[in-house]
């Protein structure tokens, strides 16, 4: 049997001290996603955003996330080295209480696919453009533990549908064979 | 399809609140480019030569650069273009920031302002929404307050703000339109105020296009890593100034204090920097950080650009740190902090000369630093003799009389020039600074070095490396040694390369910190030799290198005629009268006429019909000898000017 690949985790860590608010992670995510490829800028269709508010000195890029059909209740402030933020601000969603991360044309929502688009990027562009380093990009092993709860719950759907469709005996029948061919190996 | 640009100007009547956007004619894009250039030209069509500055007729023109918005790093700079009343002639100044590339994805390439509103208002871009809003309430309120006020009341932080302050809205000569860490001078805050418009917000979501989409994505990384490599603009992220503090004059721009800097003082300058600095800024989709966000203790927080960091300090001959506490006041008043030191080190003289007394200056402080703070209040309110001040030196020296007119030293045509004080007379910049339409020397030169570099070895190597020149600058620098001046044909060239790199940059809305002004130091990131490509790729526009030189001719002799109708002869070609010791008025005369004669400009600096014809500027040919500017025979004198001269 073939050694098992480790799933990787892509992760662009953000570091909003060295952000100084160019936007060029705006410029190039949307443009990378236009169609065609380059042909258009727009950062309101951009995937990331940065929040700023630079009297203050907050500086956020945010990469978004799900869709979400609700908004929170309630929101908590942090406060980190004597800044305040909004909860919000940290937030991925594309959410009903704000209009970032969405298609300004179509209104639905935006998603960041780390520029895994056709042809895939060896790392998201906003991480290639950002030289300050306030975007870099990871790849981490999957958490195990996470990993193992999450393929028994898919199996226990897949193999549900399966009992379904063909019966348990059936399904059970075809099990006890794999085994046995898998001990002969 | 349009490329580059959105093809549309938003056309905006204040005076009766009528608001249209216009389709433009893609051909003035391939005369002109964007930016400067194609305002330029609506100023000639639009605005006779009679017009006065504070009138309804004169128009303001704020303009995108062709490359905004594109992924073409670092094109961030929007240009305003007016008649301004200090000068009476034309005025362009440039801001950074966000606001520009904004304005192009709202869909408008420009914002044409006629007319006056009847009351003070901003206006509200959102997309094709565009209104004209009651600012009553933001009267007399700071730059980056109204900002902040504008911001929350749309309830979008994503709303980009340029506002004047108080100075705009008294219509004092030496304000600022202010945006972010960056703001517009020179000459077109005061119009602002006449017109009673106090702020331009600017929302936009419309996408922008390309031409050669791939192609250009890939110049663009490329020259997006070289730009960073190059490095941002020392005046920010280096603490010795001994070369500001060494070559630039203190005071009312009289002397120089070589030895002032000493590791004592850089070790103070240090330590008030770090504890007030909170974060280098930059300005949209450029790599450098050439801006910083500023807390000075009991001062609004505010962002300070590289060259106002020692005017103030130096102008009033305090310790540097006082330049913080003065550029935290002055910029929220929305005030330039180019002029405006050398207007309150002029009063400051006048003073003590007795020529301004206590009567006209009440309570007037014994302190450099806090009379500067006492004079900015009675400026910006025009209260007093502030209202004389609030006008320039050039002016207030005129309307103060007692002899205050000898102490207007420092001006070229009504325009307070860079504080120098030099020895030997230096042939390009004695060009540059008589003739350079974009009144300051900063925005003038920088393509070719200073100074040579001493050792040949050394400067070969420079040459060598030196991809932004065209050949012919390599020979003459190569011969160029210390203590010499380049001959005049050198000069004249070098003069013409200078400035021309501004007029593409301030047409495509480049900043010259990445393109024009680093070419001395080996470091533009732009340059004749590859502008055409980012510029054809983004546009679709044909251009080669012969084309774009071409090109920036035309806008600078555009904008050489614009002057010309309202009156501009070679006899106001001069420089501040002790910008150098040693003047040597022959060798002046030559430079002019050999500078003329290149640019293909008669001996009273008036372009000949066949230059204009050249350039395909037959319409000022004609409107010239209409008006007698030009007889009909080409390159003869101007029958008016002759007899003026």
């Amino acid at each position: 049997m073939a050694v098992e690949e480790k799933k990787k985790k892509k992760v662009i860590k953000v570091d909003v001290d060295k952000c100084n608010g160019c936007r060029a992670c705006e410029t190039i995510c949307s443009a990378f996603h236009a169609e065609p490829k380059y042909s258009s800028t727009n950062p309101e269709k951009s995937k990331i955003r940065v929040l700023f508010d630079p009297i203050r000195d907050v500086y956020v890029p945010v990469y978004a996330g799900e869709y979400t059909e609700a908004e929170c209740n309630g929101r908590g402030e942090y406060t980190i080295d004597e800044k305040t933020y909004d909860e919000c601000a940290f937030c991925r969603a594309s959410c009903p209480a704000r209009d970032y991360f969405k298609d300004p044309d179509s209104g639905l929502p935006l998603k960041c696919d780390m520029c895994l688009d056709d042809p895939p990027q060896d790392e998201p562009l906003c991480v290639k453009w950002c030289l300050a380093d306030a975007l870099t990009y990871e790849e981490v092993d999957e958490d195990g533990d996470e990993e193992k709860e999450e393929t028994a719950d898919e199996m226990e759907t897949g193999l549900g549908a399966l009992i379904k469709k063909h019966g348990f005996k059936r399904v059970m029948e075809i099990l006890a064979k794999m085994n046995e061919e898998k001990a002969d190996k | 399809m349009r490329y580059a640009e959105t093809g549309y100007n938003l056309e905006i009547d204040l005076s009766r609140g009528n608001i249209e956007r216009v389709a433009t004619d893609p051909r003035d894009m391939e005369l002109h480019l964007g930016g400067q250039g194609t305002a330029a030209k609506i100023l000639w069509d639009r605005v006779s030569p009679e017009t006065e500055p504070f009138s309804e007729e004169n128009l303001l023109i704020f303009s995108t650069g062709l490359l905004h918005g594109t992924p073409v790093p670092s094109a961030t700079r929007s240009s305003v273009d007016t008649f301004s009343a200090q000068t009476n002639m034309y005025s362009h100044s440039l801001f950074g920031g966000f606001w520009g590339p904004e304005l192009k994805h709202a869909g408008y390439d420009k914002i044409i302002l006629r007319g006056k509103s009847p009351k003070l208002v901003y206006i509200w871009i959102n997309n094709d929404k565009v209104e004209l809003r009651d600012a009553s309430h933001l009267s007399g309120k700071g730059t980056m307050e109204t900002a902040e006020c504008i911001k929350e009341e749309l309830n979008d932080p994503r709303v980009q703000v340029a506002a004047i302050g108080l100075a705009g809205e008294n219509r004092v000569y030496m304000s600022s339109i202010e945006h972010y860490n960056s703001s517009a001078s020179r000459g077109v805050g005061h119009i602002m105020g006449d017109k009673r418009v106090k702020a331009i917000a600017v929302r936009g979501t419309k996408d922008l296009y390309v031409a050669k989409p791939a192609e250009l994505y890939d110049i663009c990384t490329r020259q997006y890593k070289i730009i960073y490599d190059k490095g941002s603009s020392v005046l920010t992220h280096t603490h010795s100034e001994r070369w500001h503090t060494d070559v630039f004059a203190w005071g009312f721009a009289r002397e120089r204090r070589k030895g002032y800097w000493t590791p004592e003082i850089e070790e103070a300058w240090k330590a008030v920097t770090e504890s007030v600095h909170v974060r280098f800024t930059g300005c949209y989709n450029c790599p450098n950080d050439c801006h910083a966000t500023i807390s000075y203790p009991g001062r609004r927080t505010f962002y300070y650009k590289c060259y106002g960091k020692l005017t103030y300090a130096m102008a009033a001959y305090k310790d540097l740190s006082f330049n913080y506490d003065m550029q935290a006041v002055a910029q929220e008043y929305g005030l330039d902090s180019f002029s405006t030191p050398q207007v309150l080190a002029f009063a400051v003289e006048l003073y003590e000369a007795g020529i301004l007394t206590d009567k006209d200056l009440p309570g007037f402080p014994k302190d450099s630093g806090e009379r500067f703070f006492y004079l900015v209040e009675k400026i910006v309110r025009r209260d007093g003799v502030g209202d004389a001040l609030a006008n320039g030196v050039y002016w207030a020296a005129r309307q103060i009389g007692k002899g205050a007119e000898e102490f207007d030293h420092n001006t070229t045509k009504k325009l307070e020039q860079v504080p120098l004080k030099l020895g030997a007379l230096n042939y390009p910049y004695f060009l540059m600074t008589a003739t350079g339409a974009k009144m300051n020397i900063t925005q003038t030169e920088g393509s070719f070095p200073q100074n040579p570099i001493p050792d040949k070895e050394k400067r070969k190597e420079f040459v060598d490396k030196w991809e932004a020149a065209p050949e012919r600058f390599k020979k003459w620098y190569m011969e160029w040694e210390p203590r010499t001046q380049p001959s005049i044909e050198a000069a004249v060239n070098i003069t013409d390369w200078n400035e021309l790199m501004h007029y593409i940059d301030d047409s495509v809305g480049m900043c010259a910190f990445v393109s024009a002004f680093k070419g001395q130091f080996n470091k533009s990131s732009y340059h004749i030799n590859n502008y055409p490509e980012f510029i054809s790729l983004a546009s679709g526009l044909d251009l080669d290198t012969d084309k774009l030189w071409e090109i920036a001719s035309r806008n600078r002799t555009l904008i050489r005629a614009l002057n010309n109708r309202r009156g501009l002869r070679r006899k106001d070609d001069k420089p501040p009268e002790d910008h150098w010791k040693q003047r040597i008025p022959e060798v002046e005369a030559q430079l002019l006429d050999e500078y003329y004669k290149f640019k293909g400009w008669n001996e009273d600096g008036v372009p000949t019909k066949e230059k204009l014809d050249e350039l395909g500027l037959n319409y000022i040919s004609e409107d010239f000898i209409a008006r007698g500017i030009l007889t009909d025979g080409e390159g003869a004198p101007a029958k008016k000017a002759s007899a003026k001269k």
